[in-house]
């Protein structure tokens, strides 16, 4: 005798595969029980993009993409429509502020969970697939802030985009027609600010939560890499074929999780309800002037997740007549990282058990690219694209020299690889605390003195 | 031995976001507002609405709004609206864009979001900037607006302030400014200025541009905290102990 409840899951699973999904993603999808603090941002990154999505509805029943001025003002209707919803709307600032803060909170976990990725060695085999459906994420979340950035039509919105869309236009032919083809206009306007908003409420999110799945499934084909670097499927219990150093990811990583979106959840409300600007990098202070496409303003800066590779462009000196260089080296920044499972030649996954070379650059990497990060922000002088063209060195060598220093750098490992993965010790625990700290602090440090 | 010292503070500040803009632009004074003082924001919303408001719009805010500090619409109506407004108006000026663009050169900006876009202690430091410089065509310039196009409306006010030639003018700073004629906020004695009435007035409008600039924030915080008490206090040891029970057997 059946209850009624199995019996509508039987009425279901003959019909659809609820049952065995649960069991293949949720009960039975076995993850390493080594996981550590970097492994909370994949959960954390997710429940950004579901925050985006509704806030981002609820914006849309308010928000006009009007590039017009409102009748008797010197206001355009899309500027006075989000400040419509800051006022007027019921509850409109808090999800205004929710989308605004996820935007920029959006790219700190997901950075985050990309340098997980890099010091576990986890794009490497088998896993390659699965790093680059994240890469093309990242590309996505890029365009999908770009696109979003116009959108409340103030002088950064309008700016900023003129500037990226000129980068189009330095491309040799096409470009000049591909700008245009980009704006659908010659400066950017009307019609720019409706197909930006289309993109980005339709185009890019539909792509994004495509590849969202095909990132999920592609880790549930592979499984989890972990901060130890081996593969817990090589060692499975011969009767029940469960990975040892395995632990079914509900319960265990679902209440894990929560810890971690509650955490998280403490850090993004104190940002909402006390300091949604972030003293300006959060929402830019020039972005509170309406659009003025005649008044260039004196400095133009990306939001903050942007500087790193707006730095490099700015780096690369114009040469043979054309500034063209700058942006393919603003390309290849990105590009560069698709590669990184096939630059990388060595066999150790993890940074826990690699040798001295790897550690010494990915710790420049981590000081070029904040450095750089900080120098994106900053108006250029001298001393500043000297800097900045020397951080650009460090961190395409980075990249490009793997294949060799990955190569050779396999000898003078002072821990071999465990066969089991081991526990996180206190002594672990506080030293890569100080060297991140110590790695921040003086990337900081060298960008202001300069 | 002081420039280290000086390396480290600037990273400070650095690490610190809210004071990176500082670093940039000269240091201003800082803005005397507090934004919970509904008494100040009175005094400043009465100030802007019958001096700001004849040129500058802030076609985001209703005056209906104004019950936020502490106003009721009776008030409203009686000392702020104009005589044919209705309570849930926008604050426009009678004056059409295009008129004012021909009239005064200039589009005076829509003020609704100014202190999001200049900051309190720019706008504070701007009432009170203003001097006398007969080579502008309206005879008055700003110490942190270099030729600027609106003149000193509230000249009676605050009286005729001269660059201090006395002082050195550092490069990237705003000249210094000295009192030579008072006005009625103002008194001049033997050379000695005392200009606390009108600081005080151009304060409590700073103060009302700040809220006005996002009239929801005082609500904000309070939610806030009510938030953070939540997620704190509750969610956070519940998430924990939840996490530490069901992972007691994993070794």
């Amino acid at each position: 005798m059946m209850s009624k409840g199995k019996t509508l899951l039987n009425w279901i699973d003959e019909r659809f595969p609820l049952s065995s999904s649960i069991k293949e993603h949720l009960t039975e999808y076995y993850a390493p029980k080594n996981f550590n603090f970097w492994y909370f941002f994949g959960s954390l990154a997710l429940l950004v993009l579901v925050m985006q999505i509704i806030t981002g509805i609820f914006l849309t029943m308010s928000y006009k993409p009007d590039a017009s001025l409102v009748p008797g003002t010197s206001v355009s209707v899309a500027f006075a429509s989000v400040e419509y919803i800051m006022r007027d709307v019921g509850g409109g600032w808090i999800i205004r502020y929710m989308h605004s803060t996820g935007a920029s909170m959006f790219f700190v976990v997901v950075y985050l969970h990309m340098f997980r990725g890099l010091i576990y060695g986890s794009y490497k085999q088998p896993r390659e697939l699965l790093w680059l459906f994240g890469m093309l994420i990242f590309l996505c979340l890029m365009a999908e802030a770009f696109l979003g950035y116009l959108l409340p039509w103030g002088q950064m919105s309008f700016w900023g985009a003129q500037v990226i869309v000129n980068l189009f236009s330095s491309i040799p032919v096409i470009g000049p027609d591909l700008s245009v083809f980009i704006r659908g206009d010659f400066v950017v306007s009307d019609a720019t600010l409706n197909r930006f908003f289309a993109l980005h409420v339709i185009a890019v999110p539909l792509v994004l939560l495509a590849l969202v799945v095909a990132h999920i499934l592609a880790l549930h084909e592979v499984g989890s890499n972990n901060p130890d670097g081996i593969e817990i499927k090589n060692n499975k219990d011969p009767v029940t074929h469960i990975p040892r150093d395995g632990i079914p990811f509900h319960p265990y990583y679902t209440v894990k999780d929560i810890l971690g979106v509650a955490v998280f959840l403490i850090v993004f409300s104190a940002i909402v309800f006390f300091a949604p600007d972030m003293g300006g990098y959060f929402l830019e202070a020039n972005n509170f002037i309406p659009a003025d496409p005649l008044k260039t303003p004196p400095h133009i800066a990306p939001v903050w997740y942007f500087t790193p590779f707006y730095a490099i462009l700015r780096a690369v000196p114009s040469f043979l007549n054309t500034q063209v260089w700058g942006v393919l080296a603003m390309g290849a920044a990105v590009v560069v990282l698709f590669l990184l499972p096939w630059l990388d030649r060595s066999p150790i996954k993890s940074v826990r058990y690699r040798g001295p070379v790897f550690k010494v650059m990915l710790a420049l990497f981590v000081v070029a690219f904040i450095g750089l990060g900080v120098l994106g922000a900053l108006p250029t002088t001298n001393v500043r694209t000297v800097v900045a063209q020397i951080l650009s060195v460090i961190y395409f060598a980075f990249f490009l020299g793997m294949p060799i220093y990955t190569r050779y750098d396999k000898g003078s490992v002072p821990v071999p690889v465990p066969e089991r993965v081991t526990e996180s010790t206190l002594k672990r625990k506080v030293t890569f605390l100080v060297l991140v700290l110590v790695v921040i602090a003086g990337a900081v440090a060298f960008a202001t003195t300069i | 031995m002081k420039k280290p010292i000086r390396h480290l503070l600037a990273m400070l500040a650095l690490l610190s976001p809210l004071s990176a803009f500082a670093a940039e632009g000269p240091v201003l004074e800082k803005a005397p507002i507090d934004i919970h003082d509904t008494e100040s924001l009175q005094r400043g919303a009465q100030v802007f609405v019958n001096y700001c408001l004849s040129c500058h719009s802030a076609t985001s805010m209703r005056y209906s709004r104004l019950t936020d500090i502490g106003l009721s619409e009776e008030q409203i109506k009686a000392s702020l609206l104009p005589p044919d407004g209705k309570i849930g108006d926008l604050m426009r000026v009678s004056m059409d864009a295009k008129d004012a663009k021909l009239w005064l050169a200039n589009n005076p900006p829509d003020l609704s979001v100014e202190a999001r876009s200049r900051g309190a202690d720019w706008i504070y430091a701007y009432l009170r900037g203003f001097y006398r410089d007969p080579s502008r065509p309206t005879g008055w310039n700003n110490a942190v607006f270099d030729k600027v196009a609106m003149p000193h409306v509230l000249w009676q006010w605050q009286g005729d302030q001269v660059i201090d030639t006395a002082r050195p003018v550092h490069a990237g700073e705003p000249p210094v400014l000295k009192l030579v004629k008072a006005g009625t906020l103002t008194s001049l004695e033997n050379g000695r200025a005392t200009t606390v009435d009108y600081d005080r007035r151009m304060a409590d409008l700073t103060n009302f541009l700040v809220y006005m600039g996002e009239p929801a924030q005082v609500k904000r915080q309070q939610i806030g905290y009510a938030v953070l008490m939540f997620l704190g206090l509750l969610l956070l040891p519940l998430a924990y102990f939840l996490k530490k029970e069901y992972w007691r057997d994993v070794h």
